[in-house]
């Protein structure tokens, strides 16, 4: 199946690999306003966008007459192209092991993100220990293979989470997710903050035996280096602002607990995510320089989720934070577009404030935002093309580019599933006709 | 103590308008079973709807609302929920819903419902005034008895209520609008997984995995045991009407009655084409009407539904294929699909926290290629219909439940605002749990 989408974008691929002209469209650049247009793309980047524009030679046109384009829809929290499980979750602090390791190419949720103007998403570690494991960034390259799919240069990360998931392993009567027969710390939210208190406590101490070494070799001396501690590195990374944390929180409490964590050792929390209760502690995040990422309008499924308010991605950025709303889902992550019409709904954002939320406001909490998330020159063409206005149910992604190539087209997509059904056919024929013959040659007796 | 508060709060704020005459001028009138008429009054007396029309004079004591530039639509109907049954998902002492034993069609949802659940609030500020609510579990659509979990056969009575009222009784609008039936999938234990291969059936008792014959025999007998019921229940029908000596009452079979005489359907979930075959096969050899729910392909069920007039209701379209290689826009298409075959059907949210999100579901349908009208019906007269209260609710029509939602524009786009909601001609303060704590927090000092 997958095979057969391949082969359809290869054949779609020439045509679209040097320059493309976008004309006739609404474009909304998020950054600098919405025109009537065309954008100018050359060797994968955007090269000009305006109403009038200079036709580059050998320009495959794309007419998008009464269509909208819109930069590719970021999601800053995802967990799909992971190869089984996304938690380990057997122990308190698993920074240890990498997202990275575990990129499955083929997950069809890539393709269908795709389909729903998503170019790229932050994918993350589960929320099963208080400091989980590492993350990275990647581009919806479908067809591409896992190192191909990586966001090149984009920071790598972490997860953290608090309240519910983290203890809940800890919890005797269990709940849904506990699947540890033996109890694991911490139980509480007083046991989240303790247990990353002595992770980052142990880190301190790492990074100063490395920074004493470094300091040693810097004065012409031989020293034996430190021992690499796996679990350690990456929150030395941390300390010292090279790698980003991402942070599960629900309530207000944890929520100002982690800024506070975060001043005492001297680094920033990158962004807070789902951070339902962020409105109630509004101030605090903007006063800590700190992302948010949210959902639109999920409530109630579970104790810590019962005071969210759909309002609060409006609260939250009208409070002067800098918030995307994610998905955490691969089937809401197919419709991001009108999640952030949520925020006009709920809140009174303006249309590019809301469309920003799915756009460049991501893009900057994952520190990208020179690459994608807005339509100017010089940044990576990654666009989503809409049939209709796009903040609107009534729209359907037409076509999407990650790096000026053609990922997604829905009329090739529709136009080639009698073809795949026919392949698929042939596949179950050939199956039915190698499959061995029950032991002894006889049909088992009922 | 704080959620005690908070359920306090809102059973003080749900107090609302004393009447419920009321007169809205000058707005844009969308019956959905007429054609829309542009700039005239609704009339609402004694919470029904009296008079529409441009010149209507208004009776004496009447509140007029200025409708300029708003329109006016029945309130939408969601179709499947477990409203007033299920606070929070995930906290048990909060969930009403999916009661223990095999048979249980005496149980009432109705008698379950919190009318101060704080998710009425949520729901009706977004205009949709009446739901079913149904006694077990909705959630994942793949129908069937017993996954994970004894099996049940028969859940109970789903209700038929408005999302407003100070008890269960004011929100009554159909205390037994179906019996929840969950008719027998063929699939291994726990439904993960296939058959393992014929020839190699050793494996079985080991993995815990069954073969083809073995699943199609416990299918066969498990249907074979819900036939048995109703059978019994036949029995005990005709033992009550010849008022045999000995007869002893029964809660069982009684509320089987209604299902037995064609005035109540059963409703089945049944995900696909050969699910929804076997579930209508069962209803027409046991003479008995039957809603069908939660398709996720129709296939050549289509014909038969439409053939048959058999209504549906259609879960979240919102929803990812049901198989790796299936088209990515599957469940967007198949509201379309259903219309083009003729079927009549209507849409369920069928998870509580998304229950205000029914008109942005019907609405990925329209993208995907159902008429906008053929949605908005869907949400209103259909279900209405459907659930045996075509009489009142879903439409613009006089003598109708005075039920309205004004809005700014089209109810399915997401910018569209709800300026009033009308239930029983009372109008309903557009506040909830999450505007109050918005209000509190946006003015946080």
């Amino acid at each position: 199946m997958r095979k057969s989408w391949i082969v359809a974008l290869a054949a779609l691929a020439p045509l679209y690999a040097q320059n493309i002209v976008i004309q006739n469209a609404t474009i909304m650049t998020v950054t600098k306003g919405t025109l009537q247009g065309s954008v100018v793309i050359k060797d994968g980047k955007i090269a000009e966008v305006g109403e009038k524009v200079m036709m580059p030679q050998n320009a495959t046109v794309i007419d998008a007459g009464g269509q909208y384009v819109i930069p590719g829809i970021i999601d800053c929290h995802s967990h799909i192209a992971v190869d089984g499980n996304v938690n380990e979750g057997s122990v308190s602090v698993s920074s240890m092991v990498n997202i990275k390791d575990v990129i499955n190419p083929e997950d069809i949720a890539i393709y269908r993100a795709l389909a729903g103007g998503v170019t790229t998403a932050n994918i993350l570690h589960g929320s099963a220990n208080p400091i989980g494991g590492q993350t990275l960034v990647l581009k919806m390259r479908w067809g591409k293979d896992a190192q191909g799919m990586i966001f090149e240069g984009a920071m790598p990360g972490i997860k953290f989470a608090l309240g519910e998931n983290p203890k809940r392993s800890g919890n005797p009567q269990g709940g849904r997710g506990a699947t540890q027969t033996a109890a694991r710390y911490p139980a509480t939210r007083m046991g989240v903050e303790d247990t990353i208190r002595e992770a980052l406590n142990e880190a301190k101490d790492y990074k100063a035996e490395w920074d004493e070494y470094g300091a040693k070799v810097a004065r012409g001396e031989h020293p034996i280096p430190p021992r690499k501690d796996l679990k350690l590195e990456p929150l030395k990374e941390v300390l010292e602002g090279k790698r980003y944390v991402h942070a599960h929180c629900y309530r207000e409490d944890e929520i100002l607990m982690l800024l506070r964590v975060a001043d005492d050792y001297g680094f920033k929390i990158r962004t807070l995510q789902h951070v339902l209760e962020g409105y109630k502690v509004a101030e605090e995040i903007a006063a800590s320089g700190t992302g948010a990422s949210t959902f639109s309008d999920w409530w109630a499924y579970k104790i810590e989720a019962y005071d969210a308010i759909p309002y609060n991605a409006a609260l939250m950025q009208k409070k002067g934070i800098v918030v995307s709303l994610n998905s955490d889902d691969e089937e809401l992550m197919r419709h991001l577009n009108t999640e952030a019409a949520k925020a006009m709904k709920y809140g009174g954002m303006n249309e590019t404030d809301a469309l920003a939320m799915v756009t460049i406001n991501p893009a900057k909490q994952l520190g990208i935002d020179g690459r994608v998330g807005s339509i100017e020159a010089g940044k990576d063409a990654d666009l989503a093309i809409y049939d209709k206005y796009p903040l609107s149910d009534y729209a359907k992604v037409q076509k999407v580019l990650i790096d000026g190539q053609l990922y997604f087209d829905r009329d090739s997509d529709v136009s080639g599933r009698p073809a795949k059904a026919l392949e698929k056919q042939k596949l179950i024929e050939k199956e039915k006709q190698s499959q061995p013959k029950p032991a002894g040659g006889r049909r088992p007796v009922e | 103590m704080k959620l005690l508060g908070i359920l306090i709060g809102c059973g003080l704020a749900a107090g609302a308008a004393s009447n419920n005459s009321v007169l809205i001028r000058g707005a844009d009138v969308y019956p959905v079973t007429s054609a829309p008429v542009k700039g005239v009054s609704i009339l609402v007396l004694d919470g029904k709807i009296a008079e529409i029309g441009a010149k209507i004079v208004v009776p004496k004591g009447v509140r007029v609302v200025d409708g300029k530039g708003l329109r006016v639509y029945p309130g939408m109907i969601d179709s499947g929920t477990e409203l007033g049954l299920s606070e929070i998902e995930m906290i048990r002492e909060t969930v009403d819903t999916g009661e223990l034993g095999e048979f249980m069609p005496q149980l009432r949802a109705l008698a379950a419902v919190n009318p101060d659940s704080e998710h009425f609030a949520v729901v009706r500020i977004a205009g949709i005034t009446s739901v079913m609510t149904f006694p077990a579990g909705t959630g994942g659509g793949e129908g069937g008895g017993g996954r994970g979990r004894p099996p049940q056969y028969i859940s109970g009575q789903a209700a038929l209520i408005h999302t407003f009222g100070r008890t269960w009784e004011d929100m009554a609008v159909s205390g037994s609008a179906a019996v929840q039936v969950r008719f027998p999938i063929l699939g291994p234990p726990g439904g993960r997984g296939g058959p393992v291969p014929e020839n190699i059936a050793g494996l079985a008792g080991e993995t815990g995995a069954v073969t083809f014959t073995e699943m199609t025999r416990t299918y066969q007998q498990e249907v074979a045991k819900l036939a048995d019921f109703f059978d019994e229940a036949r029995r005990y029908q005709k033992a009550k009407a010849a008022n045999l000596p000995g007869f002893v009452r029964d809660l069982k079979y009684e509320a089987m009655l209604p299902v037995l005489d064609g005035k109540l359907p059963v409703a089945i979930a049944a995900a696909t084409p050969r699910s929804i075959h076997d579930a209508i096969q069962f209803a027409e050899k046991q003479n008995v009407k039957i809603v069908i729910m939660q398709p996720r392909e129709l296939g050549s069920a289509a014909a038969e539904l439409k053939a048959k007039n058999i209504p549906v209701i259609l879960g979240r379209v919102l929803a990812l294929p049901r198989g790796q290689d299936d088209p990515y826009d599957q469940a967007f298409t198949l509201p379309g699909e259903a219309y083009k075959a003729g079927i009549k059907f209507a849409f369920g949210t069928f998870d509580n926290q998304f229950v205000r999100n029914l008109p942005y579901q019907a609405a990925t349908a329209v993208a995907f290629g159902l008429p906008q009208e053929e949605a908005l019906k869907a949400i209103t007269i259909n279900p209405a219909q459907i659930w045996g209260a075509g009489d009142q609710l879903g439409s613009l029509e006089k003598d109708k439940s005075a039920d309205l939602m004004v809005t700014t524009g089209d109810p399915l786009e997401i910018q569209t605002q709800v300026k009033h909601v009308f239930i029983r001609g009372q109008e309903i303060e557009l506040s909830s749990k999450q505007t109050r704590l918005y209000d509190k927090y946006l003015n946080r000092q």
